[in-house]
C-alpha cells in the first residue's frame, strides 16, 4: 500500500538531521498559525496561490529562491565546520553518509532551487515591464512553472525528514546514481526533484521566448530591447535547447534505476560516459543560463546609476549572442581527464576560451559605462562594482581549467570549487542581489533599507574572499573536492579560514533578513510615491510602484533602448492621456497550484515506490490539463471607469510627490 | 575593506611560512608536473595583460566619477566609441590565440597517453580502483600492491587504468596528469618521477561512502631499491588469484597496504571484460581510442606501439 515507506524512514537516530526537520515543522506550524490567526488564508488562496499575475508569480519565486538560499547556505555552513575539524585524528562532527548527502543537496539546491527561481522571478518581473506587455505570453502556463519549481524544492525539503538526499553530488554522475551502487531513496529524491523542476525551467523558457518575441511595445525593435531583454531572450533560447536533454538524460536514469535498463550502468553495454556528456550537454548551458541575465542585471544597473547609457550596446547584444552559441560547444572541459584524444580536448579547450572573448567585451563595456560618468553609489551599484574585477579572477582561474593540460592538475580540486563559486557568487547571486534591491521598490512599492543592504554586502563581500581565496590555495596544494576527512595537515589552516569565511557570509545573509524586516517596517517612510526612485532609464519606471494590475494603461511607443530616459528628456514621460479603454486580463486559476501539488505528490509517490498514488497523479495532471484547455472564458475584463480610477490616483500620488519634493 | 586586505594578507604570509613545500602543484616533481606547472603559471601571465588593467579600472572609475566629487567630467550621452570597441574585442582575441597556441602544443606534449621517451624501458603497472582501495598489479614482475606504488625514480612508468565499481580519477599531484578509471573501459597514463620521495596520491573523483580514504603512497625510489621491494613482495604469503581479488572487491574504508606474491595471469583483463562484454561489443566511445581496443586483453609488451 505504501511501497517502501514506513516509519523506519525517518531519521530517528540522527540529531541533527532531526533537529533541523523539526526546526523545518516548528517554523511551518508557526506560518500555519499566524495565518490562520489574521484570516489570510483567503486572500492567500485568492490573490497569490491563484494568480497568474506575473508580478506576483515572479515574488513568489524570489521567495522560493529566498527559502531555499537559507537551505543551501545552511548546508555550506556544516560543509565548511567539518572541514574545519575533520584533519588527521579529528573525524569532525558529521559521519561520511550525511556529509555526503549535504554536498549533494547543497548543489541541487543552489542551482536548481535558489539561481533558477531567482533568476526566473526577476525575469517575470521585470521582462513584460520592460517591453511595454500586460503580462506574458502563456500566464496560466507561467503559474504551472511556478507551482512545478515549487513541488521539485519541497520534495527536496521532504528527503531532509522522509528517507534520505542523494549522496552522489549534485551532478549524479552514473554509475554512482545506479541501483547497484545507491540502492536507497536518495538518488531518487534527486531524480525526482530535479526531472520535475526541470520541467517547470523548461516551460519557463518557451513563454519568456514567446513573450519577448511577441509582446513587445510598437517601435520596439530588437535593437532597443533592453539589455536585460536581451540577456534573458538569449538563457530562454538556451533553456529551450538544453533543458530537454537533461530531462533526457534523468529519463535515462530513471529508467536504469526502476525498469532496470542498461544505459548508463557497467554491465550489459551500458556506458556512463554517455551521461556524462549528456548531463553536461545541459549543464553547461546551464551556466550561462544563470549567469547571462546576471550580465543584463549589472548593465541596467550599471547605466542607470552612472547616468549614462550603457557603453557599447551593440558590442554587448552581440557578445550576448555569440556566448549563447558557444555555450554549447564546451561541455566536454567537465571532463577533459576521460581519456579523449589530444584533438577532442583542444578542440573544448579553445572553443572554451574563446567564450573569454565576448565576456572580456562586457567586462571593458561596463567599466566604460563608468567612465565619465556620475556614479551615485546605491546598494545595487556597490554588488556591481565589486563584480567587475572579482569576476575578471574569477575568469582567469577558468581559463586555467579550459586548458586540458593545466586541467589534468587542476581538476575536481578544490581549485575548481573555487572558480565556479566565483563565477556563481560574484558573477551570479550578487547581479541577483543587486537587482533584488533595484526592481524591489517596483515590485513592492517602497526601497529596501541602504544601510542594513550595505552590511550585508560588506558581509557577502568579504565572506566570499575569505572563504574562497583559501579553497583556490587548497586546489594548488592538490586538495580534492568533497572530502569528509583529510590526513594532511597542511591544509588544515586555509579550511578554518574558509570557515571563518563562510560565518562572515552568514552575516551578511543575517544583515539581509535584518534588511527585509527594518524595510518592512519602515515603509511609509521609504514609499516610492514616482515609480521612478534611481533615475531609471527603462519603460519599467515609467509606470506606479507596485504596477497595476494591467500594468500600461495605454501601451507605449518606443523610440530609443533608453526608452524612459527618452520620454523624460522629450517631456512624453507622465503625460497624461485623453481617455482609457476597457483591458482584457486573464482570470486567475487555481489549475496551476492543482498541478504543482499533484507533481509533488506523483514524484513522492514514485520515490517511495507507491505506484497506485502515483498512477493516480499523472491521470489528475492530464484531467486538470484537459479540463483547463476546455475552460474557454480565461479572461475578463478591467472596465474602462475602473481603468480611469487606478490611473487617477497615479496621477494624485505623482503630484502629492512632486509637492513634497 | 581593512578586514579583507589583513586576510589576504595573513593568508598569504602562512602560505609563505609553510613554503613551497606544500603548494603541490607548483612544487613537482617529474617533467610532467614541471609542464603543467609551466602552462599554469604561463596562462596566468597571459591573462595579467587583461585584468589588471580591468582591476585599476574597476577601482579608478568608481573613485574618480562618484557623484559626490565635484569637478569630474561628465558625458550624460558618450555611449559608443569605434576605436575604445575595437580595442575590448581585439585584446581579449589576441590573448586568446596566444593561449589556444599554448593548448594546441601543450595538450599534445602533455597527452596522458603519450610514452615518456627516456631511453629507458618503462615499467608497466596496472591499476585497478576498487570501493574504496587502488590494486596496482605489476605484471612483468608477477607482484601486486593494495594502497601504496613502488617505483624506480627516473624511469618512465606505464599505467593501464580501469574500475571495477564507479568511476575515480587517480592522481599523484607532484607528478602530474590525473586521469580517469572506469568501469569495463580501459584509460592510460604515463608518469616520471625525477628524484625519489615519497608522494602523496590520491583518488581525485569522489567515488562515495569510503571516498576519503582512497589515498595510497607513491614511493619513488632508487633502481636498486625498487628491485629489494620486489624482491620483498615476492617472499609475501599472500597471492592474489580469482578468489582473493573477490574478496578484495568487496567494499572497505580506509584499508591498510598489502602486498601479494604472484597474481591470477591477465587479472587485469578479466576485471575489464567482467561486465559482460566480449571486445567486439565494446563500443566505440570517445575515450577508447583504437589502438586501445587492438590492444585490450593481449597487450603484454610495453606501450611502444602508441601513436604520438
Amino acid at each position: 500500500m505504501l511501497g517502501k515507506l514506513s516509519l523506519s524512514a525517518i531519521p530517528l537516530h540522527d540529531p541533527i538531521v532531526m533537529g533541523a526537520v523539526s526546526g523545518s515543522i516548528l517554523l511551518g506550524l508557526v506560518i500555519l498559525v499566524l495565518i490562520t490567526y489574521f484570516r489570510l488564508w483567503k486572500p492567500l488562496w485568492t490573490d497569490w496561490l491563484t494568480s497568474v499575475d506575473h508580478k506576483k508569480i515572479g515574488i513568489m519565486y524570489i521567495v522560493l529562491a529566498l527559502v531555499m538560499l537559507l537551505r543551501g547556505i545552511s548546508d555550506a555552513i556544516m560543509m565548511r565546520a567539518q572541514q574545519a575539524m575533520a584533519a588527521g585524528a579529528s573525524q569532525g562532527y558529521l559521519p561520511a553518509d550525511h556529509f555526503n548527502q549535504i554536498f549533494s543537496a547543497h548543489g541541487t539546491i543552489m542551482i536548481i532551487f535558489v539561481a533558477m527561481p531567482f533568476i526566473v522571478g526577476l525575469m517575470n518581473i521585470v521582462i513584460p515591464l520592460q517591453i511595454g506587455s500586460r503580462d506574458v505570453a502563456y500566464p496560466y502556463l507561467n503559474a504551472v512553472s511556478f507551482w512545478l519549481t515549487a513541488a521539485g524544492a519541497v520534495l527536496v525539503m521532504v528527503s531532509l525528514g522522509l528517507g534520505e538526499f542523494s549522496k552522489a553530488g549534485w551532478s549524479g554522475y552514473a554509475p554512482l546514481t545506479e541501483q547497484q551502487y545507491s540502492p536507497g531513496t536518495g538518488v531518487d529524491y534527486w531524480l525526482w526533484a530535479f526531472q520535475i523542476a526541470g520541467v517547470g525551467s523548461l516551460l519557463t523558457s518557451i513563454n519568456f521566448l514567446v513573450t519577448i518575441i511577441k509582446m513587445r511595445a510598437p517601435g520596439m525593435t530588437l535593437m532597443r530591447m533592453p539589455i536585460f531583454v536581451w540577456t534573458s531572450l538569449c538563457t530562454a533560447v538556451l533553456m529551450v535547447l538544453s533543458f530537454p536533454v537533461l530531462t533526457a538524460a534523468l529519463g535515462l536514469l530513471t529508467m536504469d534505476r526502476y525498469l532496470g535498463m542498461h544505459f548508463f550502468t557497467n554491465t550489459l553495454g551500458g556506458n556512463m560516459m554517455l551521461y556524462a556528456n549528456l548531463f553536461w550537454i545541459w549543464g553547461h548551458p546551464e551556466v550561462y543560463i544563470v549567469i547571462l541575465p546576471a550580465f543584463g542585471i549589472y548593465s541596467e544597473v550599471v547605466a542607470t546609476f552612472s547616468g549614462k547609457p550603457l557603453f557599447g550596446y551593440t558590442s554587448m547584444v552581440w557578445a550576448t549572442a555569440a556566448i549563447m552559441v558557444l555555450s554549447f560547444s564546451v561541455w566536454v572541459h567537465h571532463f577533459f581527464t576521460m581519456g579523449a584524444s589530444p584533438a577532442v580536448n583542444i578542440f573544448f579547450g579553445i572553443t572554451t576560451m574563446i567564450i573569454a572573448v565576448p565576456t572580456g567585451v562586457k567586462i571593458f563595456n561596463w567599466l566604460f559605462t563608468m567612465y565619465r560618468g556620475r556614479i551615485r553609489f546605491a546598494t545595487p551599484m556597490y554588488w556591481t562594482a565589486a563584480f567587475i574585477a572579482t569576476f575578471a579572477v574569477g575568469g582567469m582561474a577558468g581559463i586555467l581549467l579550459a586548458s586540458p593540460a593545466s586541467d589534468y592538475v587542476l581538476h575536481n580540486s578544490l581549485f575548481l570549487i573555487a572558480h565556479f563559486h566565483n563565477m556563481l557568487i560574484p558573477g551570479a547571486l550578487f547581479s541577483y542581489l543587486a537587482g533584488f534591491t533595484y526592481w524591489f521598490p517596483k515590485a513592492m512599492g517602497f526601497r529596501l533599507n541602504e544601510k542594513w543592504g550595505r552590511r550585508a554586502f560588506f558581509g557577502w563581500l568579504i565572506g566570499f574572499y575569505l572563504s574562497f581565496v583559501p579553497l583556490y590555495i587548497l586546489g594548488i596544494m592538490g586538495m580534492p573536492r568533497r572530502m569528509v576527512h583529510y590526513d594532511n595537515l597542511a591544509w588544515h589552516p586555509y579550511l578554518i579560514v574558509a570557515a571563518v569565511g563562510a560565518a562572515v557570509i552568514t552575516f551578511g545573509v543575517a544583515c539581509q533578513l535584518i534588511q527585509l524586516a527594518v524595510s518592512i517596517k519602515e515603509r511609509h517612510a521609504a514609499r516610492d510615491l514616482t515609480g521612478d526612485p534611481w533615475g531609471g532609464r527603462t519603460l519599467e519606471w515609467a509606470i506606479a510602484s507596485p504596477p497595476p494590475i494591467y500594468n500600461f494603461a495605454h501601451i507605449p511607443e518606443i523610440r530609443d533602448i533608453d526608452a524612459f530616459m527618452e520620454m523624460k528628456e522629450n517631456g512624453a514621460a507622465y503625460r497624461r492621456p485623453e481617455g482609457y479603454t476597457d483591458i482584457h486580463m486573464p482570470k486567475n486559476t487555481g489549475a496551476g497550484f492543482i498541478n504543482g501539488a499533484l507533481a509533488f505528490v506523483f514524484g513522492f509517490a514514485m520515490i517511495w515506490y507507491i505506484w497506485w498514488l502515483a498512477i493516480l497523479c499523472a491521470l489528475g495532471i492530464l484531467v486538470i490539463m484537459i479540463v483547463r484547455a476546455a475552460d474557454d472564458d480565461t479572461h475578463y475584463t478591467v472596465p474602462a471607469a475602473e481603468v480611469a480610477r487606478i490611473e487617477n490616483q497615479r496621477y494624485q500620488q505623482l503630484a502629492s510627490a512632486a509637492a513634497s519634493a | 575593506m581593512r578586514f579583507l586586505g589583513s586576510g589576504i594578507a595573513a593568508l598569504g604570509v602562512t602560505a609563505l611560512l609553510s613554503g613551497c613545500d606544500h603548494l603541490l602543484l607548483l612544487n613537482p616533481k617529474g617533467p610532467i608536473g614541471a609542464e603543467e606547472r609551466f602552462v599554469l603559471i604561463a596562462a596566468v601571465v597571459l591573462m595579467l595583460i587583461v585584468v589588471i588593467p580591468v582591476a585599476i579600472m574597476n577601482i579608478w572609475f568608481p573613485w574618480r566619477y562618484r557623484a559626490s566629487r565635484s569637478g569630474a567630467a561628465y558625458s550624460p550621452k558618450w555611449a559608443t566609441s569605434l576605436k575604445l570597441e575595437v580595442v575590448v574585442w581585439l585584446v581579449p582575441a589576441l590573448i586568446v590565440t596566444a593561449l589556444s597556441i599554448l593548448v594546441w602544443d601543450t595538450t599534445h606534449r602533455l597527452d596522458p597517453y603519450k610514452p615518456i621517451d627516456t631511453g629507458v624501458k618503462p615499467v608497466r603497472i596496472e591499476a585497478v580502483s576498487l570501493d574504496w582501495k587502488w590494486l596496482f598489479i605489476y605484471p612483468d614482475f608477477n607482484i601486486a600492491a593494495v594502497n601504496k606504488l613502488v617505483f624506480p625514480a627516473k624511469v618512465p612508468l606505464s599505467f593501464r587504468l580501469t574500475s571495477a565499481s564507479v568511476m575515480t580519477s587517480f592522481f599523484i599531484p607532484q607528478l602530474g596528469s590525473q586521469i580517469y578509471a572506469m568501469g569495463g573501459m580501459q584509460t592510460q597514463l604515463n608518469l616520471l618521477a625525477d628524484e625519489p620521495g615519497t608522494y602523496a596520491g590520491q583518488n581525485q573523483q569522489y567515488s562515495g561512502e569510503g571516498y576519503a580514504g582512497m589515498n595510497f603512497k607513491a614511493i619513488a625510489t632508487s633502481r636498486e631499491a625498487f628491485e629489494d621491494w620486489i624482491a620483498q613482495a615476492r617472499q609475501s604469503p599472500e597471492t592474489l588469484d580469482l578468489a582473493r581479488y573477490e574478496q578484495l572487491e568487496a567494499p572497505s574504508e580506509n584499508a591498510p597496504v598489502m602486498l601479494f606474491s604472484g597474481v591470477q595471469p591477465g587479472l587485469f583483463d578479466t576485471v575489464l571484460v567482467k561486465y559482460g562484454m566480449s571486445m567486439q561489443t565494446q563500443p566505440a566511445v570517445m575515450n577508447s581510442r583504437s589502438h586501445d581496443m587492438e590492444s585490450h586483453g593481449m597487450q603484454m609488451k610495453p606501450n611502444t606501439s602508441e601513436k604520438n
